[in-house]
């Protein structure tokens, strides 16, 4: 039984990272071709994604992309969260289910929505275009984290501040916005990371004028593989779970996923 | 603080920003959408403003009607690989100790968040002659040479069973990781071996997640626009795939805005089918 246990445990784990190990291998060919396992050993295409023009440009913009519409999205997902927490307008709740449907339905309709705006507004192919859409389109992280937040917050402790005698704006800077910090920041750190790694509604905004990395991973796929687009995925997998290892580190991931509090 | 309905209007102030931005880009370009459905296309620029049926007309051609059979069925298909895979494996994990889990949840999350553009590589360099995995079925001497797996359907399912796995097991997680322990208790104090309590309580105890997760993984499965094109032949196509090249290929907006038009409709019909199962469990 339990070597059986252990078995499906393995197996799954080997499903999903098995193509992994192969583009992690692929990506140190010494030469430009993709063998498997690698001839040679060479780290020169993870180089090539900060030395190469190209490849450093598209980063650029990847990382330009998804620090602003992360920052973007938690400014939004913030004070919405804060006021469903803090008022009762059961029809507010309209701007909650607003906020969760890009993210459910498929991507590809939210990505035609933005296409269609864009260019009917006769600002298709700017660059902040993107910025806003991703925000968008990845507002429901935030906002899941920061609800998740708000409730965790025993409602004893404002009371008590408020029987003291301080304001809702003292309420909110020295008690409330402590105690969400934490989800405040995995929610940006989700959004961060789902931007960097998006394609289709960044392709959909500014695919024509601008690459960022996935794009240009996408492009560079029709000319012919090369270990460099390996070494961007790995490079990809490596800063996703760094983040969603310190998220796991200094918070609780099992409570962000949905198990109940920690201890209680 | 209590929580209390808002009096004055400043009450609503910090209800401002986030709802302006949803409207003006969220509902407005839906609606634009919409509109765009019923336009004309223009090939010069992006459409003409008209009012016509012809981009949903279209939909009653065969071709279309194979396109949508052939999306639906590999959806189903996913969602069921995914669901058989996930379940058992998803209460093992709740199961394991708080670090295991907290490793595996790391894990899934950092392979949820790959970009579609990054999975078709990965499995496509998996699935090729050059550098795939039947290299290792010649090196242990299953086979003569290296063949490549791809593009087939085959190819495409896997990459697509692989996209959706983590989102199935984090979508199950909260449901198994929540399951009151002492129904299993009760199951083992009784005799039943823990492969029997599994299936004849754990499973029906959960028969209403099951069925939601299938949905919200078809819904998921049904977005998949890249890997059919990357791994796939084109009779391996989505309608998702459909949309994207028609919207940027083939510039044909209106007729692109009237299929996702009718795939938000779908996916609407079955998040509210979802939405209905999780009543009816928390009604239990």
């Amino acid at each position: 039984m339990n070597v059986l246990r252990r078995l499906y445990f393995v197996l799954v784990a080997l499903f999903l990272a098995a193509p992994l190990i192969v583009v992690a291998g692929v990506s140190v060919n010494q030469k430009q071709e993709l063998t498997f396992p690698p001839k040679g050993f060479s780290l020169a295409w993870y180089g090539q994604i900060f030395n190469d023009p190209e490849w450093r440009l598209a980063l650029i913009h990847s990382v330009t992309l998804a620090i602003c519409s992360a920052a973007i999205a938690v400014a939004i997902a913030l004070p919405l969260a804060w006021f469903l927490w803090r008022r009762i307008a059961p029809w507010a709740n309209i701007f909650q289910v607003l906020g969760l449907a890009p993210f459910i339905l498929p991507p590809v309709i939210t990505a035609l929505g933005f296409l269609s705006f864009w260019a009917t507004v006769g600002l298709f192919g700017q660059f902040y275009t993107a910025i806003i859409s991703h925000a968008i389109f990845f507002v429901t992280l935030p906002l899941v984290t920061l609800s998740l937040g708000f409730a965790s917050i025993d409602r004893s402790l404002v009371e008590a501040a408020s029987t003291m005698g301080a304001d809702d704006r003292t309420v909110l800077k020295t008690v409330v916005l402590p105690l969400i910090l934490p989800y405040l920041v995995s929610g940006f750190a989700f959004a961060f990371v789902l931007s960097l790694n998006e394609y289709i509604v960044a392709y959909m905004t500014i695919g024509f004028t601008t690459e960022t990395l996935p794009i240009k991973i996408f492009n560079a796929l029709r000319y012919g593989y090369t270990p460099t687009m390996a070494a961007v995925s790995i490079f990809f997998v490596t800063v996703a779970a760094l983040v969603f290892g310190a998220i796991a580190y200094f918070g609780d991931i099992r409570r962000l996923l949905g198990a109940m509090s920690s201890d209680s | 603080m209590r929580r209390e309905p808002p009096r004055a209007l400043a009450d609503y102030a910090p209800l401002f920003f986030p709802a302006l931005m949803l409207i003006v880009f969220f509902v407005v370009p839906f609606s634009i959408m919409i509109a765009v459905s019923f336009f004309k296309r223009n090939p010069a620029g992006f459409y003409t403003p008209d009012f016509v049926f012809d981009n949903y007309a279209r939909f009653l051609t065969t071709f279309f009607g194979s396109v949508l059979g052939f999306s639906l069925l590999l959806a189903i298909l996913v969602a069921v690989c995914c669901v058989v895979i996930a379940f058992p494996f998803t209460y093992l994990l709740t199961k394991r100790s708080r670090a295991v889990q907290t490793v595996w949840l790391v894990g899934l999350l950092s392979v949820l968040s790959l970009s579609e553009v990054i999975i078709g590589f990965a499995w496509s360099t998996l699935f090729s002659r050059t550098a795939g995995i039947t290299n290792l079925f010649v090196a242990i001497g299953l086979m003569k040479e290296p063949v490549a797996l791809l593009p087939s359907f085959w190819a495409v399912l896997t990459g697509m069973v692989y996209q959706a796995l983590p989102y199935t097991i984090l979508v199950l997680y909260p449901a198994l990781v929540r399951l009151d322990p002492t129904l299993l208790e009760a199951a083992r104090t009784l005799g039943a071996s823990p492969v029997r309590a599994f299936f004849n309580v754990v499973t029906p105890a959960l028969r209403n997640t099951i069925v939601a997760t299938l949905i919200m993984v078809f819904v998921f499965a049904l977005g998949s626009y890249l890997l059919p094109q990357i791994l796939g032949r084109p009779s391996n196509w989505t309608l998702s795939v459909l949309i994207t090249d028609q919207a940027i290929y083939q510039s044909n907006m209106p007729f692109a805005a009237a299929m996702a038009v009718f795939l938000v409709l779908i996916s609407l019909a079955l998040v509210g089918l979802t939405l209905l199962a999780g009543r009816k469990e928390s009604a239990l």
